[in-house]
């Protein structure tokens, strides 16, 4: 199996760069199921992020507020060069800290800070009528009454007849009916080692899980960010228990 | 003055003279837009007022307001009295101002600034210079301009020195070498002989003509144009709350007109409502970038018409136009174009009418490096929207506080988070050496173990900002052992002075 994937020896996990393609024969063919074990392949081989063919709603559970890893998923998917939205309501706010426009290196940022999750809900759909931006970010905490089903499907139509993505972030909310047609939740995930400093927290990761998709089967991925482009991880670090884990 | 300090002297020069003299740099924009509004105030006793267009040599700049006062001086009592209510209105603004009335506008200039004393009535006030008062007792023509009324003002105008007469330096110079040194000695030459030693432009017999009345001199006055406004008055009083939106429906498009006549974007628009009492209600909207888009201000002004008190009835509603920008008539016939500066700036103005315009905000780089001053937020309806921005970690605008601009890209290798929490929240931190990086850290109640982490970053204290005992931060980079990255720093090292043991703060989450 190692064969076919370029794994490092030696300690630590370390990004597959790419997927073997499928025809070089069968110890190749036995890495690609062993990755297919998790989630879905594109027929070329390379793995990617699902992504909606179309701009739409978007939902990301974050396990809760202090987890603050969904904001290095999220950005990454979005188009830096037009203006962002981004929405987030008060109380979001004060448990998670309040948008840093310094780190984010986006061109132009619109932010709203909405007293409620009806002004919050509000401002997005208002967003999600322009079509010059590049997405609508919102940010809210908990389960509020007025994030229903009804709300959501409105974001989802709302999104898809301006082509303007949407993005739903819900701060330790459970995740009951909603119209969004992809639901994710992230957790941070220990990071790859530093180029440079093993003391240092290098590239990004997380433990992404698609549990509800339109046109994607869901899936569990330890994903992490290099040279921005999302790659996968296998799901422990440790090989061995990696084939147990598989095979057994 | 008194001690011989003229304008005109070298500073040290005068300081020498008197040495109480203060000085004060020099404004000139501000003393124009200053004077553009005295001009509006000073309509109140002429509707034709002037800024004097030529400056005053010596001084440089502008300082003179011409007003035409034909047929306006019986309204004061007579032109003594009208004078004395602007000496009056003028000191009660601080300002000392020399009145000269006279029938031609150049006379008047002459006199107010070169009537030597004698002449005029010196009035002394509270040891200021005093105001110098000059008038010619002479009705002053009622429209147009006639031919010059006698000897009287002639009289008045020759003994000054010809500089009155508005000419340009060289042109006083030459006179003044010829002998010429008062109005009256000029007056005296025949006409033949001055007549080819001076330009055209710039002849002190058309001067000379302008000031006696023989040559026109029309003012051209500011115009004044008041705020585009749409009335609508009722048939009889209405107390139903709708009766707001009814009226917007006439309103606005109304207004709409009278902007595309004047070619003119609105960015503040007030809507009032006259109740049956006399007392108003009003409420007002702003806009980013100047519309006069009859739907888009429709759509802004609907909720704060609903939510206007009818009281015990509405007669009357008034729609103005607080702030207008001018708005070529080509953003018109572009139906319907998706135009991505336009379509942002509609949505702020949404976004701010309904939830406030403090709470629709844009980031602004300010000179600083304490990370939570480093963001700036600006309402977004207040900011002139960014050119298209360029790619990822391009510049925003800079707003200059006091320090000359620095270069707004973000400096390699400086990681900033993604959220910053708007007061940093103190934890507790076990660490191995007092100065050595931390190893754990409870927060909320929840302890994190340090799996890695990067730092010190040290940010020093704004010293010229901030009191003596400011501690400087060493911001860490952590991340814990489930992966969660934080942002945190020490406040102070321990034994520097300025505190005990040093506390530790969570300052931002990173992704």
């Amino acid at each position: 199996m190692a064969r076919g994937l370029s794994l490092v020896a030696g300690g630590g996990s370390r990004a597959v760069e790419t997927c073997a393609p499928a025809k070089a024969g069968t110890q190749s063919g036995e890495a690609v199921g062993a990755l297919r074990a998790s989630g879905p392949l594109p027929s070329q081989g390379y793995w990617g992020l699902p992504q909606p063919p179309r701009p739409t709603l978007c939902e990301l559970f974050a396990a809760s507020a202090r987890d603050g890893g969904w904001a290095g998923f999220l950005l990454p998917q979005i188009d830096a060069a037009k203006p962002l939205l981004w929405i987030q309501e008060r109380m979001a706010i004060v448990e998670a800290g309040r948008v840093h426009p310094a780190g984010l290196g986006l061109a132009e940022l619109i932010h709203v800070e909405a007293r409620d999750a009806r002004d919050a809900l509000w401002a997005m759909e208002e967003g999600l009528r322009c079509a010059s931006l590049s997405a609508v970010v919102g940010e809210i905490r908990g389960d509020p009454a007025v994030l229903d089903f009804t709300a959501t499907r409105r974001l989802a139509v709302a999104a898809e007849r301006s082509g303007v993505a949407c993005w739903l972030v819900r701060l330790g909310g459970t995740a009951n009916l909603s119209g969004a047609r992809m639901r994710w939740r992230i957790a941070s995930g220990p990071s790859l080692p530093h180029p440079f400093d093993p003391k240092a927290p290098g590239a990004l990761a997380w433990d992404a899980e698609l549990f509800r998709a339109r046109g994607f089967a869901p899936g569990r991925w330890s994903v992490a960010l290099e040279t921005n482009r999302f790659h996968l991880l296998p799901p422990t670090g440790d090989r061995a228990l990696e084939e147990e884990r598989l095979y057994a | 003055m008194a001690s011989g300090a003229r304008p005109g002297m070298r500073l040290t020069d005068a300081r020498a003279l008197d040495p109480t003299l203060l000085a004060e740099p020099a404004d000139p924009t501000g003393d124009a837009a200053l004077l553009k509004r005295l001009a509006r105030w000073a309509g109140r006793w002429s509707p034709l007022v002037e800024v004097d267009p030529s400056t005053a040599r010596g001084t440089g700049g502008e300082d003179g307001l011409r007003l035409d006062v034909s047929g306006v001086a019986h309204l004061f009592g007579g032109e003594e009295r009208l004078a004395a209510d602007m000496e009056r209105s003028f000191a009660g603004l601080g300002l000392t101002a020399r009145i000269a009335i006279a029938p031609t506008a150049a006379a008047a200039w002459a006199l107010a600034r070169y009537a030597p004393p004698p002449w005029g009535e010196v009035s002394s006030r509270s040891g200021d210079g005093g105001g110098l008062r000059a008038f010619v007792p002479f009705p002053p023509p009622a429209c147009g301009w006639h031919p010059p009324a006698g000897g009287e003002l002639f009289a008045a105008l020759a003994p000054l020195p010809v500089a009155a007469l508005r000419l340009e330096a060289r042109s006083v110079q030459i006179l003044e070498r010829l002998g010429l040194k008062t109005i009256g000695q000029l007056a005296r030459v025949p006409r033949k002989s001055l007549q080819r030693r001076f330009r055209e432009a710039d002849n002190p017999l058309h001067a000379l003509d302008r000031a006696l009345g023989r040559r026109p001199e029309p003012l051209t006055a500011a115009p004044y144009a008041p705020s585009p406004r749409a009335l609508a008055r009722l048939a009889e009083p209405a107390t139903h709350p709708e009766a707001a939106g009814q009226a917007l429906e006439r309103l606005v498009p109304d207004l709409a007109r009278q902007l595309a006549q004047r070619r003119l974007g609105v960015r503040r628009l007030h809507l009032a409502g006259y109740r049956v009492d006399g007392s108003i209600a009003g409420s007002g909207v702003a806009t980013a970038i100047p519309s006069r888009d009859p739907a888009h201000l429709h759509r802004l002004l609907k909720d704060k018409a609903a939510a206007l008190d009818p009281g015990f009835g509405f007669d009357a509603f008034a729609l103005t136009a607080s702030w207008c920008e001018p708005l070529g008539a080509a953003q018109d016939s572009l139906v319907e174009e998706p135009d991505g500066v336009g379509e942002v700036a509609k949505l702020v103005d949404r976004l701010s009418v309904k939830l406030g315009a403090e709470r629709v905000r844009r980031p602004v780089a300010v000179e600083s490096h304490v990370p939570e001053r480093a963001s700036g937020w600006v309402a977004a309806v207040e900011v002139p929207l960014p050119l298209a921005g360029g790619v990822r970690g391009g510049p925003v605008p800079i707003v200059r506080h006091a320090l000359p601009p620095a270069p707004s890209r973000k400096r390699e290798g400086e990681k900033r988070p993604h959220h910053l929490l708007d007061h940093p929240e103190a934890i507790a931190v076990v660490y191995a050496t007092p100065e050595g990086l931390p190893r754990r850290f409870v927060w909320r109640r929840l302890v994190h173990d340090i799996a890695r982490v990067e730092g010190p970053e040290r940010i020093a204290p704004e010293w010229w900002r901030e009191r003596s005992s400011a501690r400087l931060r060493d911001y860490y980079r952590v991340e814990d052992e489930a992966g969660r990255r934080y942002w945190i720093y020490r406040e102070g090292v321990i034994n520097d002075g300025r505190g005990g043991a040093p506390l530790w703060f969570l300052h931002g989450l990173f992704g």
